[in-house]
């Protein structure tokens, strides 16, 4: 991220320190992560020192540490979904996937996270990738979900979506 | 357009919208909510806008995308206006049969009406379904009618009008008092009177106030105020001109969770077209008063939910909660007196001074007026948002609106008030609801989510669900908190697994007792009560796991082992192709051979269910 593309983000909510989380979230929006480098940037300019954004960056689910792959697959795990079988699903793509929630895959592809409610409840147990829904989830289903954006990643070869 | 400078030009403008409307007018509106957008109901937009400009050129057919119907579970979901024809399930495919069936000829497309489940008949109308006719909508019934994104459409049901009442005929102290009149209570979860709150801030000291809408819905299976803002923000909007109005406050937040991206949109369009028009920032409807309204997104912590936390986030702070030996409306965001009410209360405010207390306290009961907007979700036929009145029975709610329990399954439980509230058993489904009852028999009122459980729901593993949740979102503030949830799940854990002991039983109310009593925020007092509810009311499946190692809702793995019947078994090694752990052998049955029924290795069987879920024969079993 260039020093401009970060003053524009700070500059969007008007240089307040207090937008601390919303200049975070969209630093990784555009990331995927939160680089050290871009963080010491952001602190300095708006006077917050590093280990306060630290704890805010390590306090909220939103926020992460690690680059995280190009897609996110986040498992509901509601009580509505948790009662539809939610467990199930979430085992079953840890599986598929190599990788625990938490985590990503080696090829950078996939993050898995769980997430604790989507709003999606009617549809339970839902499945987000990336910001799409994939609603009734079995562990049947899984793989076929998967490989629609694992197919995707060849599609695009190098052309790595940001 | 100029900026609305008196509520008689609101009322002009208005009149101008409905003028320029003719309600004879073919309308179709397609739910646009989240619940049918995982149903697909994007492509069946798409579909609807090509044939509409390929037939009829854009002439006499109008397209609306509404906010959520609350009927989720029919998605995605078409009405037709003005007969109000609702086709539910619909499919991109369906497109063209609507439009030459239902719009040029009138005729009505049998095969996509809703079949009452009971009696199997096709039912025409909205308001015929029984899901809707036990409701009372007032709140959430302008979703179906309005696109989110236009202000004309809220303005052409009536929206901003208790607005202009509000600001030229009634002083500050008087709105306070008809919301306390109308005992309206936070829909929130805490059910504390709005107007009580309200007059506490208007009298707290200070020059600067706040108001905040707390859109960080984050229990699990409660999704109404998501609905709300996404299918209706100018009414949480116009609920918190009138309430800063009449508390003295210029600057408003609305917090919303980031999970909620299609919300956060849509109360950032409603606030820029309220700024255009006039309804908010300077001079407001030309009546000098001024207010404002920011936005600012959650990180995904459930604690910060909390009012305290929710105000440290906004501050930029990380977001836990403080004691409240001083209250926020005295001293909260920046130490300064700040209003803070959930999505739902707020979108009760214009409906409460435009109708008035005395037509909003004859629903409900008692103690509680009004509805309340309830997610009725888990295992029951009719998911989705249901508003009721106060008072309605909980059977009411899962049999006549809910049609009852999928699949010929047992009801077991019916979980209301979220991570910290409680399961309620058969025995008290007459219980009216309202929030002293529900708080009476264990559970909560919380912020309206209504997981109905069925026998196939295993109650330990349900608390250990909750303490999970719990201990994973606990600030680790309070030590009694922090400790006390682990310590729960840690013994639901063991018991799960089968290394619980009698003991145990006591163990959990015991530290129940403790994290509730000592810890400072809601988070940790109410943390104990679904292991609590489920010991009080389904002890007996404690035991059953720990005398018997039994789970007999045949849920918690540790206790389970997958066996193939082979009188069952058709050879078909459909079990075998999906198992991920190759547990299973045996050979497939084919032209030649004759093949041998199928065998699970239980050490090497994982006990994913992947076998069962793939047979059609139900020659699995769960033991």
């Amino acid at each position: 991220m260039t020093q401009s593309e970060i003053e524009a983000i700070i500059e969007r909510y008007g240089r307040k320190d207090s937008a601390i989380l919303s200049i975070l979230q969209d630093i990784q929006t555009k990331e995927r992560y939160l680089p050290r480098d871009t963080l010491e940037y952001v602190g300095e300019k708006l006077h917050i020192p590093l280990n306060k954004i630290y704890r805010i960056a390590t306090f909220y689910r939103a926020l992460s540490l690690m680059p995280r792959g190009r897609h996110e697959v986040c498992v509901c795990m509601g009580t509505a979904c948790h009662v539809r079988g939610a467990q199930r699903v979430l085992d079953q793509i840890t599986l598929e996937l190599g990788a625990r929630p938490g985590e990503t895959t080696k090829d950078l592809n996939f993050t898995l996270e769980t997430v604790n409610c989507l709003g999606v409840c009617a549809a339970g147990p839902v499945v987000a990738i990336d910001g799409q829904y994939f609603g009734k989830m079995s562990p049947g289903k899984v793989e076929g979900t998967l490989k629609r954006f694992q197919s995707d990643r060849k599609k695009e070869g190098t052309n790595v979506k940001t | 357009m100029s900026r609305l400078s008196s509520p008689q030009e609101l009322e002009k403008f208005r009149n101008d919208i409905l003028s320029a409307r003719d309600p004879n007018q073919t309308l179709i509106t397609v739910c646009g909510g989240t619940g049918c957008h995982a149903s697909g109901c994007h492509a069946v937009v798409d579909a609807l806008k090509k044939v509409i400009q390929e037939k009829a050129e854009g002439n006499g057919v109008d397209l609306r995308v509404t906010g959520c119907h609350g009927f989720c579970e029919r998605g995605p979901l078409v009405v037709l206006h003005p007969r109000k024809i609702l086709y539910q399930r619909v499919k991109p495919d369906d497109a063209l049969t609507i439009f030459e069936e239902t719009v040029v000829n009138g005729r009505i497309v049998e095969n996509l009406l809703y079949d009452h489940l009971a009696t199997g008949k096709r039912i025409v109308t909205e308001e015929d379904v029984p899901f809707y006719q036990k409701q009372k909508r007032i709140i959430f019934g302008n979703n179906g009618n309005i696109d989110p994104t236009r202000i004309e459409d809220y303005l052409a049901v009536g929206g901003y009008r208790a607005l202009g009442k509000a600001l030229f005929s009634m002083k500050p102290e008087e709105i306070i008092q008809e919301v306390k009149k109308a005992n309206l209570r936070g829909r929130g979860g805490g059910g504390f009177p709005a107007g009580v709150k309200w007059e506490q801030c208007r009298n707290a000291s200070g020059k600067i106030k706040y108001v905040i809408c707390n859109a960080d819905e984050g229990d699990p299976g409660a999704y109404m105020d998501r609905s709300l803002l996404e299918g209706n923000p100018h009414s949480v909007l116009e609920g918190m001109i009138i309430g800063a109005y009449a508390i003295g406050a210029h600057e408003g937040y609305v917090f919303v969770r980031h999970e909620y991206p299609l919300a956060v949109v849509n109360i950032g369009i409603a606030i820029e077209q309220a700024r255009e028009w006039g309804l908010l920032g300077k001079d407001i409807l030309g009546s000098g008063f001024e207010f404002d309204v920011q936005i600012s997104r959650g990180g995904g912590a459930f604690v910060a939910g909390e009012s305290t936390a929710l105000m440290a986030t906004i501050e930029g702070n990380v977001g836990e909660p403080r004691a409240k030996h001083i209250h926020t409306v005295i001293s909260g965001l920046w130490d300064r007196p700040t209003n803070l009410n959930n999505v739902e209360t707020w979108a009760n405010v214009p409906v409460i001074i435009e109708q008035g207390a005395d037509w909003y306290t004859q629903i409900g009961t008692e103690g509680s007026k009004g509805t309340k907007i309830f997610s009725l979700v888990g295992k029951v036929n009719n998911t989705g948002l249901v508003e009721v009145p106060m008072g309605i029975t909980l059977r009411e709610i899962v049999y006549d609106i809910g049609g009852g329990i999928p699949g010929g399954k047992k009801f077991k439980a019916v979980q209301t008030g979220g991570p910290s509230g409680g399961c309620i058993p058969e025995s008290l489904l007459d219980l009216p609801v309202d929030f002293d009852r529900l708080t009476e028999v264990g559970s909560m009122m919380g912020s309206g989510g209504m997981i109905v459980m069925d026998e196939s729901t295993c109650m330990v593993d349900v608390a250990k669900y909750f303490m999970n949740f719990l201990k994973d979102e606990s600030c680790g503030k309070c030590t009694s908190c922090r400790e006390g949830t682990k310590r729960m799940h840690e013994i639901l854990t063991e018991i799960t697994e089968g290394r619980g002991t009698i003991d145990h039983l006591s163990l959990l109310e015991d530290l129940g007792w403790v994290t509730a009593e000592a810890s400072m925020c809601a988070l940790g007092g109410t943390a104990p009560n679904p292991v609590l509810s489920t010991l009080q009311y389904f002890r007996d499946e404690y035991e059953e796991h720990i005398i018997n190692k039994r789970c007999p809702a045949k849920v918690c793995r540790a206790l389970l082992r997958y066996r193939v019947i082979s009188e069952v078994c058709k050879r078909c090694g459909a079990c075998a192709k999906v198992c991920p752990s190759e547990a299973i052998s045996g050979k497939r049955k084919t032209k030649k051979e004759e093949g041998t029924p199928f065998k699970i290795d239980a050490r090497k069987c994982i006990r994913c269910g992947m076998c069962f879920e793939a047979c059609k024969f139900e020659a699995v079993e769960i033991q």
